[in-house]
């Protein structure tokens, strides 16, 4: 309803419509907007690209770090041998006393798993991985001690020192040893990795931020014969703000699909490497890829940044531009 | 409907481009506005267009004052109002269509309604086979014209018209003040600034003269005065 004029029906809103209608109609007006804004881009396709290259390689970075910590962690992870126990056999105790021991401490409710390495498989594993083969066939007397490798099924550090000490108490044991300060260390390292990786991820994605914000902004100014004419013909804020805003969005999206496919060519690449790696150190590690619900959330975020940047870009400057008329 | 009621504006720097007009247009009316280059006709559309806010005095359509319109509440004023600017105003980058649809696509109409009004629109105007054309292929005065459709196209009840026949032939201006006219008689009021005095004088219609931005004569024209 107009404000001057009362009793003149203004727009669309003059025509009875049902409501579905009004509903479908505001739906295929978005759409028309949105695809319009794509062909926008595709006017100036090299500008276009330039911005979306720029938005992808910056996105590929926090992307990259997050998956290396997500990686780094699940080797971590599987280190839950790090609070296996060691347990040096004194070299006088017979074969019978050890094998009491395994029978107790198989039994051990606190206990997991029991395994035993005797000197000579010791010496076996260490000739075969050392490379020193020959050489070992010469020391005549095997001066490995027999092991007993318990793996508490409590795996914190406070309750394996526990039963470390429990068990050093039986007779035959020489000492035990826990191996924990490391894996400490590599948890702190980890927390200070995450919290690196998670100040990086905040500078760049405002650095995204702003270069789709002075994007649009330049557009803007491009256009600002354009918007004056529409401010002249009655084109609300909202009205001229909405193409922007799918403008943002259409480069938050692509600049995430960009930034995936930078990411995925680069653990392609970075696979063969790995496998070389793990293969020398008899481990099972496979690269971890980004999972569905990580590439939603790296498309989310991308396309909310977008959006962000060109409604920080937007709500200013389009606000500013006032048509000096006729 | 329009009142100007003692209305001054100073731009900044001190000029005075309007000195304490006061006049009215009743509902239904249509009227000339004259003064020579500079007199301050551009400046007084755009009080009424609120592209401009006086320094002083009030301007009211429908006994509402301008003065309390806030700004989001402007965009709503001007569909009420059809502009037709002196130097055009059009999208370039935009076929004619495109342009003559903008204050509908603007209002939410869509579709087969859209297109129907944008026809009838450049018809009246004579442009019909241009609906495809981009307004830098056209001429001056077509794009005149353009102008004109666009003004138009939402029916809006005050019609203001800041030199429509600037660059048209005497029988193309002939034909555009007959659309005027056509307006007029259902009831829209019409407000058309223009230097041409011999239109003027010929269309008879009651005429306002700016000079330095005074009003010297409210009526008939009664002669050919040297502005
Ligand atoms: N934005 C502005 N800032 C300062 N002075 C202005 C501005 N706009 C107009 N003026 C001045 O106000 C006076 C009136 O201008 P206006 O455009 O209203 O004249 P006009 O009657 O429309 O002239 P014309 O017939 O040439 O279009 C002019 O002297 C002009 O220099
Ligand atoms: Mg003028």
């Amino acid at each position: 309803m107009s404000i001057l004029f009362s009793g003149r029906a203004t727009g669309a809103t003059a025509k009875k419509i049902s409501l579905m209608q009004r509903w479908w109609m505001s739906w295929t007006h978005h759409l028309r907007q949105a695809i319009g804004s794509l062909g926008e881009l595709w006017r100036t396709p090299l500008a276009s690209l330039m911005t979306i290259a720029v938005l992808g390689v910056s996105l590929t970075l926090p992307t990259t770090l997050h998956l290396l910590v997500k990686n780094v962690q699940s080797i971590s992870g599987s280190f839950t041998q790090a609070a296996e126990i060691s347990f040096f056999i004194k070299d006088d105790a017979t074969e019978a006393q050890i094998t009491t021991l395994r029978t107790m401490l198989s039994a051990d409710p606190e206990i997991e798993q029991v395994h035993f390495i005797s000197k000579q498989q010791a010496m076996e594993e260490f000739s075969q991985l050392s490379g020193f083969g020959q050489a070992m066939q010469h020391v005549a007397d095997n001066p490995l001690p027999n092991v007993l490798l318990v793996l508490p099924r409590n795996t914190q550090p406070q309750a394996a020192e526990t039963l470390r000490a429990r068990i050093e108490q039986e007779r035959i044991v020489e000492f035990g040893k826990l191996d924990i300060a490391w894996l400490e260390r590599l948890d702190a390292m980890l927390l200070l990795l995450r919290q690196a990786v998670l100040a990086i991820a905040v500078l760049l994605l405002s650095a995204v931020l702003l270069i789709i914000g002075n994007t649009i902004r330049l557009s803007i100014m491009n256009k600002k014969e354009e918007i004056e004419v529409m401010k002249l013909v009655g084109a609300t804020d909202a009205f001229i703000q909405r193409p922007f805003l799918y403008t943002g969005v259409w480069f938050g999206l692509f600049g995430g699909c960009l930034a995936f496919l930078i990411v995925e060519l680069m653990l392609w690449w970075l696979e063969a490497a790995i496998g070389h790696i793990t293969e020398l150190y008899h481990s099972h590690f496979t690269l971890m890829a980004m999972s569905l619900s990580e590439f939603m959330a790296l498309i989310g975020i991308a396309v909310a940044l977008g959006l962000a940047g060109s409604y920080l870009s937007v709500s200013r400057h389009i606000r500013a531009i006032e048509p000096t008329g006729p | 409907m329009l009142t100007f009621d003692q209305v001054s504006k100073s731009y900044p720097g001190g000029f005075i481009a309007l000195d304490r007009i006061s006049f009215e247009l009743a509902k239904g009316e249509m009227a000339f506005l004259t003064g020579h280059s500079g007199a301050g006709k551009s400046t007084l559309l755009k009080l009424i267009s609120l592209i401009e806010r006086p320094t002083s005095g009030r301007v009211l359509i429908n006994q509402i004052d301008l003065s309390r319109i806030r700004r989001h509440q402007v965009p709503f004023i001007r569909r009420d109002i059809g502009i037709i600017f002196q130097n055009h105003r059009l999208l370039m980058e935009h076929t004619v269509f495109d342009n003559v649809a903008l204050p509908l696509i603007i209002e939410g109409f869509t579709g087969k309604d859209m297109v129907k009004r944008v026809h009838a629109a450049l018809d009246k105007v004579g442009l019909l086979d241009k609906v495809r054309c981009l307004p830098e292929t056209l001429s001056g005065g077509e794009q005149q014209r353009v102008g004109i459709a666009r003004a138009v196209v939402n029916k809006p009840p005050l019609l203001l018209a800041d030199e429509p026949t600037g660059n048209l032939d005497p029988e193309l201006s002939k034909d555009i003040m007959q659309v005027f006219e056509a307006f007029n008689q259902v009831g829209v009021s019409v407000l058309i600034a223009t230097h041409d005095h011999g239109l003027v004088a010929r269309m008879r219609y009651r005429t306002l003269t700016l000079k330095q931005g005074k009003m010297i004569n409210d009526g008939l024209l009664q002669f050919e005065e040297p502005l």
